[in-house]
């Protein structure tokens, strides 16, 4: 030992214990903190999403048909917000996967944390962006003259409704972040999303496309929320003859279930097996 | 001294990935208040022990105690006593280095308060006092470091993992990481360090385990295995091509060993073993016959040796160096 003993370290280091609602709202804290100091990709993301509307609005406008006669732009939006739904989920599987490469994950994983919390947090810090996106996308809509039809009780349905389904996809972009490794992941899901995205009822009716691309193009979870929400804002849709296009509703709670039942224990079970 | 107990006892580890096993009967004990450096090419098992002890991955067979707990059945309690610093910073780059600090502290159950005081106090400790605001991705590669050590130190872990800690520093860097690390060990911290680069062993560690194909093939001190070598060289580099046979002839009489000769350098070579005066012994016969010497040195053989020796391939970093 040497002469000059080592002071006391005035902080008390004794520790609580791990606490799955404690250690989420910190790594919520943390997300959250992530974005204030670096808003780009956020702020470059909801840019994407206004642009994607105007494109659509004010360039390809007179290209599509809207059934019934309707009002195109009241047509478009539903398909619009859901489509930006999709669009962020990259944004999830990238911070999954970054956390990962760069060793924060096991960082976490060798500390006291418990080992639900870096997956739970990631999903309500991802859930509060997209209510962000959703409203900037909302006031967008109503700025280029979309319009709710639905009452209050209706037009909340139809946003809980994206919501669920965002919060479905979420866990889908966890389970890829976690099992995707690198750049190249990332690029294949950015790449997903598009096509995703248009094979559904959002722009074209799925009647109208080869029939085995219009049954996945029906039965695609995004086409039942877009159908549902349009039917609940009021807006004009396809309607369709198939089981799928005459549940929209049921299909729209249902889908996103699925997903989650399915992706949330993968996604887990997943993070367990990073232990080998 | 007294006797202390082990901080980190690994017996019979085994680790099967896929066909391969990355550990085979990997057994280490390292004392209280120790660095164990493991010392040993990519691919020899060093990460995979590491990883096992720090409870990132199970193991398949075997038995690991970490700070007196059991890494399988206790790893909580292992996680609250051990600070990992992997071989990159495992940080949030778009955080301060303050709220980083902040984060790991609140996540080892801290509390809020006791958290910014303890990132403020190790932020002074390890010299980025300055740098506590800027966002992570603005320092350099040493500051990295030094904050990625921090945040291992949290909660004055008995136990430190460090993992390659300078892969990839400048000279400088590893010496700020070197220091703080030395620091960290005169506060009682037991360190088990894996490194490729012997002459960080040489420099931080107490004890080396030389680990080869997932088990350790050698421990000692530093100077136990040089010593294993057989000691000291006698390097002698004539002035003559001419006089090479004649030195030769003489060194083998002096040094009582058969010498190695390198004709390209005039160079002579022998193994003395620890006879203090072997040197002297050795010039004084090349004297005797008048042989002139250009250069002579005595050298103690380095932790590249003794991997050759006990491995019979060199280290990798040190094919790529050569």
């Amino acid at each position: 030992m040497s002469a000059v003993t080592m002071p006391a370290p005035p902080v008390d280091l004794t520790p609580g214990r791990p606490a799955l609602l404690a250690d989420s709202g910190t790594l919520i804290w943390r997300g959250l903190a992530r974005w204030r100091r670096d808003p780009g990709p956020l702020i470059a993301s909801l840019g994407f999403n206004i642009l994607i509307v105007l494109m659509f609005a004010y360039l390809f406008g007179g290209a599509l048909q809207v059934p019934g006669g309707g009002s195109y732009r009241e047509f478009l939006m539903p398909g619009m917000f859901v489509m930006t739904m999709v669009f962020g989920i990259s944004l999830t599987t990238i911070a999954v996967a970054e956390d990962l490469e760069r060793g924060v994950t096991d960082r976490l994983r060798s500390m006291p944390v418990s080992p639900l919390a870096p997956l739970a947090a990631r999903a309500v810090a991802d859930m509060l962006f997209a209510l962000v996106t959703l409203g900037v996308l909302l006031l967008t809509g109503l700025a280029i003259g979309w319009r709710t039809h639905g009452g209050i009780g209706a037009t909340l349905a139809a946003v809980g409704l994206i919501l669920l389904l965002r919060f479905a996809l979420i866990w889908v972009g966890i389970f890829l972040g976690l099992v995707a490794r690198g750049q190249t992941a990332v690029v294949a899901v950015q790449t997903l999303e598009f096509p995703l995205g248009f094979l559904s009822n959002a722009f074209v009716a799925p009647s109208t496309m080869p029939a085995w691309l219009g049954a996945v193009a029906a039965w695609n979870p995004l086409s039942a929320t877009v159908g549902a929400t349009r039917e609940l804002f009021g807006n004009p849709g396809w309607g369709g003859d198939s089981w799928a296009a005459q549940h929209y509703p049921l299909l729209a709670v249902l889908w996103p279930l699925v997903l989650v039942a399915v992706f949330l224990p993968l996604s887990v079970a997943r993070y367990r097996r990073l232990a080998g | 001294m007294t006797t202390r107990a082990d901080a980190i006892v690994a017996q019979g580890l085994r680790k099967r990935y896929r066909d391969r096993y990355a550990l085979d009967g990997f057994d280490l004990r390292v004392p209280q208040g120790t660095v164990c450096g493991l010392l040993g090419p990519n691919g020899a098992g060093k990460t995979t022990s590491v990883r096992i002890l720090s409870t990132l991955l199970r193991l398949d067979e075997g038995r690991a105690e970490v700070a007196g707990f059991d890494v399988t059945r206790q790893p909580d309690q292992v996680r609250y006593r051990i600070g990992l610093v992997g071989q990159h910073p495992a940080l949030d780059e778009a955080l301060s280095g303050r709220q980083n600090l902040v984060l790991f502290g609140r996540l080892f159950h801290l509390g809020r308060r006791r958290a910014r005081q303890r990132a403020v106090e190790l932020l002074e400790r390890f010299g980025l006092a300055d740098a506590a605001e800027q966002p992570v991705s603005t320092y350099s590669g040493g500051m990295r470091r030094r904050l990625d050590l921090a945040a291992g130190m949290i909660l004055a872990p008995a136990v430190l993992f460090l993992d390659e800690p300078t892969t990839g520093l400048d000279p400088r860097g590893r010496n700020e990481v070197w220091e703080s690390v030395r620091e960290l060990v005169r506060t009682g911290t037991t360190v088990l360090l894996t490194t490729q680069q012997l002459d960080e062993a040489d420099q931080l560690a107490d004890r080396i385990s030389v680990v080869e194909a997932g088990r350790v093939i050698a421990e000692g001190t530093p100077d136990d295995l040089k010593t294993r070598l057989g000691g000291d060289r006698i390097e002698v580099v004539v002035a003559a091509p001419t006089d090479l046979a004649a030195a030769v002839a003489q060194i083998r009489r002096a040094a009582d060993d058969e010498p190695t000769v390198d004709v390209d350098r005039r160079m002579v070579s022998v193994r003395v073993g620890h006879q203090a005066g072997a040197l002297v012994d050795v010039l004084r016969a090349l004297d005797a016959v008048n042989v002139p010497v250009a250069d002579v040195a005595l050298r103690r053989p380095t932790l590249d040796d003794v991997f050759l020796h006990l491995t019979g391939h060199r280290a990798a970093t040190v094919e790529v160096a050569a």
